[in-house]
């Protein structure tokens, strides 16, 4: 190692990661990342190519088309800065070698992060952030942001590092075991949340009124026999218990909403889901069924449904 | 409410980085619990941002860009929307209206994006030029150039929508009808589904489904907050891959896509 020409320091790597967050700024329909990939390995290029020669060379061999997602370019970063270091130092690595890890890798690893990150990670620390920011709650945010960058730096780093050292031997296990199995873990946690995000906060509350029936007396409060005055407020909401208690009238109403939940908590939500799992299988854009869905609701509002 | 030079100036700088994040996906500042929390912040209505910045990412959940795909534009909606509320002055009352005027801005966003996606075509041949030169300032100049056009995508609507005075906004808004505005909000809670069947539809499987089912009964408990939700599908997930692995008929391996999808061949065939 000690006889090595150039030799890239944690340093030089961690620039390379930090450029690494600017990989789809440049993002086009032609060669997508191509742009931001050679950007991010500027700072290690311009280390292990002085002549000017050598460096347009790596430069163009890093401006073709790339395409994968945005943090799993981490792993493919650090394979080819060890492949450009074996080159710079000598080694006979042909431009195809470079070539072919990348693209090699890109694909499967596309195929990782946008389940694990985009479907699983974003949605969970988005819901838990939303569910607490309905309330007005600031931490919310907060806690979103901190969790996933912590999340996201670390992952940049770790896996640039992992293929660094791996060198080209990592490309091997891209379609091995592990990989699948993470992505596999990602999807199984992704849909038991979702499961339990579609009962908690798709709302949906029909207010047509199925029934009404008197209550037995002493099931409801007796407003004119309570004492007068505080005393009888007082009274009034021990007796309510917080609607565990007694009814606040003598007719009990039951909305349709009322014997949906009987039956199970969150079914309209679910069907509207699959409703529009299936309209979104028939090719139909999301634009049109979320517009769908706001004429819905207006239309039901005014009709006294929803 | 009118918004002062500083405020102003904020606002733009948020509206920027919420548009540079939109293409980069990194810090995540085009989200809308984010984005919005930061407009409410430096508009000094925290509180109210922080609710809309809420209520706006339930329905963006599912909204990701996926291989070449671009998805409704975030940025857009969480910044403009949240310019509107506040400017409105309706406070709480406000958020389903502006939740409801978020989504045609959010596909205003997208087409600004391909028009700046369209642009960096250009970028990156003027990059290969400079390549062949050798000549590594230029592509790092080229590509700071790119990320802030994708900055300036949502700072310009954001400017030109800080030049209408508060008062027209508010008469606007005041021009809309009760019930619609309560029609909206109540599409406002149901236009998340749509996000979650995106990403159902994307992990979809056999060996999935049972998961979304515990998932769903479970979230019926109320005392069940969703850390111990998340708790309860981590470990189910370790668990299954666990016994998978000691089990090892090796069978469900190959089950990982799209392929073993009940609910989805239902939906397909009908």
């Amino acid at each position: 190692m000690a006889d090595k020409k150039f030799q890239l320091t944690k340093r030089d790597r961690f620039n390379v990661m930090w450029h690494s967050q600017f990989l789809q700024g440049s993002w086009n329909y032609e060669r997508m990342q191509n742009g931001g990939y050679a950007y991010s390995m500027i700072p290690a290029l311009r280390k292990l190519y002085p002549d000017k020669k050598d460096l347009a060379a790596a430069l163009q061999r890093h401006l073709v088309f790339f395409n994968t997602h945005p943090y799993l370019a981490s792993p493919v970063l650090g394979v080819t800065l060890a492949l450009e270091e074996d080159k710079a130092n000598g080694a006979d690595v042909e431009d195809e070698a470079v070539q072919g890890v990348k693209v090699g890798m890109m694909g499967p690893l596309a195929g990782v992060g946008d389940p694990v990150f985009w479907f699983t990670i974003r949605p969970i620390l988005g819901a838990l952030g939303a569910s607490m920011a309905l309330s007005g709650n600031v931490v919310g945010p907060i806690l979103f942001f901190v969790l996933w960058n912590l999340i996201r730096l670390g992952f940049l780093w770790y896996t640039q590092e992992f293929g660094y050292k791996a060198g080209s031997a990592i490309t091997k296990d891209v379609s091995g075991g592990l990989l699948q199995k993470v992505t596999r873990g990602a999807s199984m946690m992704g849909m038991f949340v979702l499961g339990a995000l579609i009962e908690r906060w798709v709302n949906i509350k029909f207010i047509p009124i199925v029934s009404k029936t008197p209550i037995q007396k002493g099931g409801y409060i007796e407003w004119d026999k309570l004492p007068a005055g505080a005393k009888g407020i007082q009274d009034a909401l021990l007796q309510w218990d917080m609607g565990k208690g007694k009814q606040l009238t003598n007719i009990k109403t039951t909305t349709l909403q009322d014997n949906l939940d009987q039956l199970i908590p969150g079914l309209a939500g679910l069907l509207l889901t699959f409703l529009c799992m299936w309209l979104l299988k028939k090719k139909v854009s999301p634009i049109w069924i979320i517009i769908g869905i706001f004429v819905v609701g207006v239309l039901f509002h005014l009709w006294g449904i929803l | 409410m009118q918004f002062n030079f500083i405020q102003i100036i904020l606002i733009l700088v948020v509206a920027f980085l919420a548009g540079t994040e939109g293409i980069l996906d990194e810090w995540q500042f085009h989200q809308p619990l984010v984005a919005c929390t930061l407009i409410g912040l430096v508009t000094g209505n925290l509180t109210l941002g922080v609710i809309l910045g809420g209520s706006l990412q339930m329905i963006a959940m599912g909204w990701a860009n996926v291989g070449a795909a671009v998805a409704p534009d975030a940025a857009l909606a969480s910044v403009a929307s949240a310019i509107i509320l506040i400017e409105g002055g309706q406070g709480k009352a406000g958020v389903g209206t502006a939740v409801g005027l978020a989504i045609p801005l959010a596909v205003a966003g997208l087409f600004l994006t391909m028009i700046v996606r369209t642009i960096s075509t250009a970028i990156v041949h003027i990059m290969d030029a400079e390549a062949k030169k050798g000549n590594w300032r230029m592509i790092n100049l080229w590509q700071w150039i790119a990320v802030c056009l994708q900055g300036l995508r949502i700072a310009i609507p954001a400017g030109l929508l800080l030049a209408i005075p508060a008062s027209t906004v508010q008469g606007w808004l005041k021009l809309m009808p009760t019930w619609l505005s309560e029609g909206m909000s109540i599409g406002g809670g149901m236009v998340v589904a749509v996000g979650y069947a995106m990403v159902i539809n994307m992990m979809a499987s056999k060996e999935t489904w049972p998961f979304f089912a515990i998932g769903f009964a479970l979230a019926a408990i109320q005392e069940l907050t969703l850390i111990a939700l998340g708790a309860i599908g981590i470990s189910l997930a370790l668990m299954y891959l666990a016994l998978e692995s000691k089990g090892g008929n090796g069978e469900s391996a190959s089950n990982s896509s799209n392929t073993g999808d009940p609910l989805g061949d239902i939906i397909d065939d009908y």
